[in-house]
């Protein structure tokens, strides 16, 4: 079954991939083809099966609660594209108008 | 006879025999990676001046009377997912072309504990995501017994550097195949540890749940070996096993008599040539002859195995790599007037090549509302399927034989349009990630003067019958001896 | 009376008391000069991995025993994965499908407006643990109005979440909710609770519905409510909008909205992305936590009383007031004080308790109130205070000097015993000298003696302030007026 339009560019939104006319219309025909390709499992009945969250039987694997000093901030910053008083910086986020 | 031509085995006892000093060795190896890899592309970066300056440094250290490390001297190749403090790591990403971690992986910091001396980062496949290593964003790396042909991938670099004998030993990672594919296409020994035995921390991560570092040599003897030094528990990754380990060189015993060697059928099907299934079959042959017992096994979940892979690990893969927006390392797209989700959108477009936003699509789409029962659980519920058919298999055997690849390497480009036989290149090595098992691949016979690759796996946790298994049968051989001509 | 019903539930962050964050050993202190208490884990650089600090888990579980709340014994992480500058790996390991505690209550104290209150069970949703986000700064505030800039010393701080049923039904049903979840997060250290520096952060959601309609409203959610008085402030005047709304025939969006302070009103906050999935899946990173008895029993043996059984206690067995007893449970800091100075106290007449409490609401709660202090910083030690009362019962210093020399105990540290012999305050007692002022004190008076004894019974008091004042205060009140009966009568 092909995707509508409409799904790839929410997939697309969601990914934060900014797709030209021509890649959205790849993508829906790639994702489409592998989708159909995920069907087979619909033959599997796994109603009693439990799923696989980790192939080994481990829990708590804790730490104690001790700190330690953080990266020095040259550390911190020096793959920053942008930065400015110590901090990140981005574009400028709006969350009320 | 030059010092590349040696196993890491070789090269550490002639260093610390002092016969050869690490400085000799390592402008050997420099001396060769100049003179090839021009033709082979197996490195992003070649990090000669700080594997002189090491290599002096433990020249030093021995001369002084200290004991330098089981690796001491040994050079190595490093796949470039893996974090190095002070040296580019990309990904063989756009998107990380610049990016220098602030810290080393577990591995890296066991490596240098143990002497060996990094050469290099290798090439790959864009975040591990591929076969071939044509994913790279920067360039193919070419198989270095044909030109023509890929190494595989996504540890591409790394096997092709072993192979072409420009380091002795390489890192690489491999989440659905990525050892032992390429290791079968470069006539390499690669070897996925069961998921836990190795660290991932420093580890670039693909799919989380999957993703293993594991050895790439030209033998057993020096896979082994560099399991040792880089297998064991760190407090750092929570999924690291915290055991205490066997000596995996005692395990080369050369004796497998009574060893039970199971072979399942479904393995030798979807698309698997005529003359690998006739190169396997002999390899089991050959087993059989040095006192192994052959048994038939079943495991009717295999054909499921691909496509639930390719659920799985995009998905995983789809939250690891949603942190390459451009905020804190990495590239960054931002045109006059963008706002911040458009930044986010243009980078990320821009930063990672076709294979990777395909992927992070499909795993998007099936972790998504409405999709995950029918795609993500539904995956982890086979992923249970597969895990029981491994279950029941050991039940009757020690290690399984299966082919490492259904073919021999493919042209660059062949496949290129074929995302589906690119796919299958995978079919058996997937099932093995999914239930965390050791697996080791290693050359069991020549097609078109094309390696081709005998895998077998291991129970959980038991890499020293794996060894045992794989090191009897190479040396009743002697495609391991083969090398291809550069 | 309205004509509709308000509906609030309330979604409450809590940052917990540890050394370090939840998945990495960086210092748990997001006050610091900017990513400074950073590493590769809460940056979220690649090949990072977490690993769980126990400590958080334990408080976890304090705050989910202390809720009631069934605890799922085998749970796991999730990751919620959402694009924002302040998330470094665009996830935030949370927990959705097993998370620590379900269900369980708060009770609080609603008050009726006559000065009592009634207790009403709020019921909890679920308890969950996850990990704070970096802090971003946008615009104007940081002077460039293109930008936002971003520290992560937050990031990866340990977070209990509380959500609780939308089981409120006032605006003072919902401050009674902060202020006993206040109350109890404190009493089980688990958080310091400072609201002023985001420790300790309200949501509320609110919906308006018709009296008697049995389903709810369309629900708004409210942010960025810094205070108690934010919290109140804006579901007032989202009340007030909602109301309007619905009164003109108008229909209620579903949106958050924001908390403008400035101008008292709440604004809708503006997002691209219209449907938010957060793609919830199990943390591949992090292993399952598999609870078992002996752990619930090391961290129920580590729980403090809890402020209601505290409260109980205090009236039914100390004999306090419900208003005493209140005010003593308060704080967990408090009722420490007061149990301190307490212990080892006893009274004759059996009101040990009373009179402790008394001056500990009273006086030193009083002090400590009008200097914006907080008891913990009190000068005055459990066992001082104790010390000067016991002063009191042995009829060393009158109940009237005590509160002078608190006053100076109070800001000096003092033993009380000290300034008492430093001043020589201590009280007369001694006949013959008490006897020779009240025979001064009665010279000096000739005319408040006439009207004593003419049948003026007040003018005796002034008599009695005669001696007091001549004594500094000092001289046994009983005494004096015995001795100075007897010198009238005569
Ligand atoms: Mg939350
Ligand atoms: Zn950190």
């Amino acid at each position: 079954m092909r995707l509508t339009s409409e799904e790839v560019d929410h997939i697309a939104l969601l990914s934060r991939l900014d797709l030209s006319p021509a890649e959205r219309e790849r993508a829906a025909t790639e994702l489409s083809q592998i989708l159909d390709h995920f069907e087979q499992l619909k033959q599997l009945d796994t109603a009693d099966v439990p799923p696989t969250e980790h192939v080994l039987p481990v829990v708590n694997v804790l730490r104690a609660d001790e700190s330690r000093p953080g990266l020095p901030r040259e550390g911190v910053l020096q793959n920053a594209p942008e930065h400015a008083g110590g901090m990140f910086q981005v574009p400028r986020v709006v969350e009320a108008e | 006879m030059s010092l590349s031509q040696l196993s890491a085995y070789q090269i550490a006892q002639q260093v610390q025999s002092k016969k050869a000093s690490c400085r000799e060795v390592v402008d050997d190896f420099l001396g060769r990676i100049e003179a090839v890899e021009e033709r082979v592309k197996a490195f992003v970066t070649v990090t000669g001046d700080e594997a002189r300056r090491r290599a002096d440094m433990l020249d030093r250290r021995l001369a002084s009377g200290e004991d330098i490390g089981a690796l001491g001297g040994v050079p190595i190749a490093v796949k470039d997912a893996l974090c190095t403090r002070g040296v580019k790591t990309t990904c063989s990403s756009k998107m990380l072309e610049n990016f220098v971690p602030p810290y080393d992986a577990h591995v890296v910091e066991r490596l240098a504990v143990d002497g060996a001396i990094t050469v290099g980062k290798a090439n790959m496949d864009e975040f591990a995501m591929g076969s071939s290593t044509e994913n790279s964003a920067f360039f193919p790396t070419r198989n270095p017994w044909d030109l023509e042909r890929v190494p595989g991938g996504s540890s591409g670099g790394s096997t092709a550097a072993v192979a072409a004998l420009e380091a002795p030993l390489a890192l690489g990672s491999d989440t659905g195949g990525s050892i032992r594919q390429p290791a079968a296409y470069c006539g390499c020994v690669g070897l996925k540890p069961t998921y836990g035995l190795v660290s991932r921390y420093g580890l670039i991560a693909f799919a989380s749940s999957l993703d293993q570092i594991g050895p790439i040599a030209n033998d057993v003897r020096d896979c082994a070996l560099l399991l040792q030094s880089i297998a064991g528990h760190d407090r750092r990754d929570t999924t690291s096993i915290n055991r205490s380990l066997p000596k995996y060189l005692d395990a080369l015993t050369g004796n497998i008599r009574g060893l039970k060697v199971g072979v399942p059928q479904e393995f030798f099907a979807q698309g698997v040539q005529g003359y690998v299934s006739d190169a396997v079959h002999k390899a089991i042959d050959k087993m059989a002859e040095l006192g192994a017992e052959v048994v038939e096994v079943s495991m009717p979940s295999t054909e499921y195995a691909l496509a639930t892979y390719y659920i799985i690990a995009p998905s995983e893969a789809s939250s690891n790599l949603a942190r390459y927006d451009g905020v804190q390392y990495g590239l960054r797209v931002h045109e006059m007037g963008d706002d911040i989700v458009q930044m986010y959108s243009k980078t990320r477009v821009k930063g990672f090549g076709h294979e990777v936003q395909h992927r992070i699509m499909i795993g998007t789409h099936a972790l998504s509302s409405g999709f995950y029962d029918a795609y993500y659980l539904k995956a982890q519920k086979v992923r249970t399927l597969i895990r029981r058919d491994f279950e029941a298999a050991f039940q009757k055997c020690d290690v399984l034989a299966t082919p490492t690849a259904p073919t021999v390497a493919f042209k660059l480009g062949e496949n290129a349009n074929d995302p589906f036989a690119m796919k299958l290149a995978d079919v058996c090595t997937i099932p093995v990630n999914m239930a965390g098992l050791p697996a080791i691949s290693l050359p069991c016979g020549f097609h078109e003067k094309m390696p081709i690759g005998l895998q077998l796996i291991g129970n959980l946790l038991d890499e020293s019958t794996l060894l045992r298994a794989a090191h009897a049968y190479e040396q009743a051989t002697d495609w391991h001896t083969q090398r291809a001509v550069l | 009376m309205s004509k509709y019903e308000i509906v609030i539930g309330m979604e409450v962050h809590a940052e917990l008391l540890t050394q370090s964050k939840q998945f990495c050993a960086c210092p748990n202190e997001a006050v610091a000069p900017p990513n400074t208490n950073v590493c590769p884990v809460c940056l979220g650089f690649p090949g990072s991995l977490p690993v769980l600090n126990a400590k958080s888990v334990d408080l976890s579980l304090r705050t989910v025993l202390a809720f009631d709340s069934k605890i799922n014994t085998r749970c796991i992480f999730e990751r919620k994965n959402y694009f924002y500058p302040d998330l470094p790996k665009a996830y935030q390991v949370s927990q959705r499908l097993l998370p620590l505690g379900e269900g369980g209550f708060i009770d609080i104290d609603v008050p009726n407006g006559d000065g009592t209150s009634t207790v009403k069970r709020v019921g909890l949703h679920d308890v969950h643990m996850e990990e704070d986000t970096g802090k971003s700064q946008h615009g104007e505030s940081i002077g460039d109005p293109d930008s936002s800039l971003i520290d992560f010393n937050r990031s990866g701080i340990p977070l209990l979440e509380i959500v609780s049923l939308p089981d409120m039904r006032s605006v003072e049903e919902a401050e009674a909710y902060m202020t006993a979840l206040r109350q109890l997060l404190l009493y089980l250290e688990v958080s310091d609770c400072k609201m002023e520096l985001g420790r300790l952060r309200f949501e509320a959601s609110l919906s308006l519905r018709p009296w008697g309609q049995e389903e709810y409203g369309t629900r708004v959610e409210v942010k960025n409510l810094n205070s108690m008085k934010a919290v109140r402030d804006s579901l007032r005047a989202e009340i007030e909008r909602q109301t309007r709304i619905l009164d003109s025939g108008g229909v209620v969006v579903q949106q958050t909205m924001l908390w403008d302070e400035a101008s008292g009103t709440t604004q809708p906050m503006r997002s691209k992305e219209q449907a938010h999935d957060y793609r919830y899946f199990p943390e591949p990173d992090l292993v399952p936590l598999d609870i078992d008895s002996a752990w619930l029993e090391r961290v129920r043996a580590s729980m403090p009383e809890l402020p209601r059984a505290k409260n109980q206690r205090f009236i039914e067995q100390l004999g306090l007031s419900s208003y005493e007893a209140g005010v003593l449970t308060s704080s967990r800091e408090i009722a420490e004080y007061y149990e301190a100075a307490l212990e080892g106290y006893t009274k004759s007449d059996g009101g040990a308790a009373k009179a402790i409490s008394n001056w500990v609401c009273n006086e030193l709660l009083g002090r400590v109130n009008a200097q914006n202090s907080s008891i913990a910083e009190a000068k005055v030690l459990p066992a001082q205070l104790r010390e000067l009362v016991q002063l009191i019962d042995a009829g060393t210093i009158s109940g009237k000097i005590a509160k002078e020399i608190f006053d100076e105990m109070f800001t000096s540290g003092r033993d009380a015993k000290s300034i008492v012999e430093e001043r020589g305050l201590t009280q007369m007692s001694d006949t013959t000298e008490l006897e020779a002022i009240c025979e001064k004190v009665i010279a000096a008076n000739p005319k408040a003696v006439e009207d004593y004894r003419g049948g003026k019974e007040k003018s005796f008091g002034a008599l009695v302030g005669g001696v007091m004042k001549e004594t500094k205060g000092r001289a046994n009140p009983a005494l004096v007026n015995e001795l100075l009966k007897k010198a009238l009568t005569q």
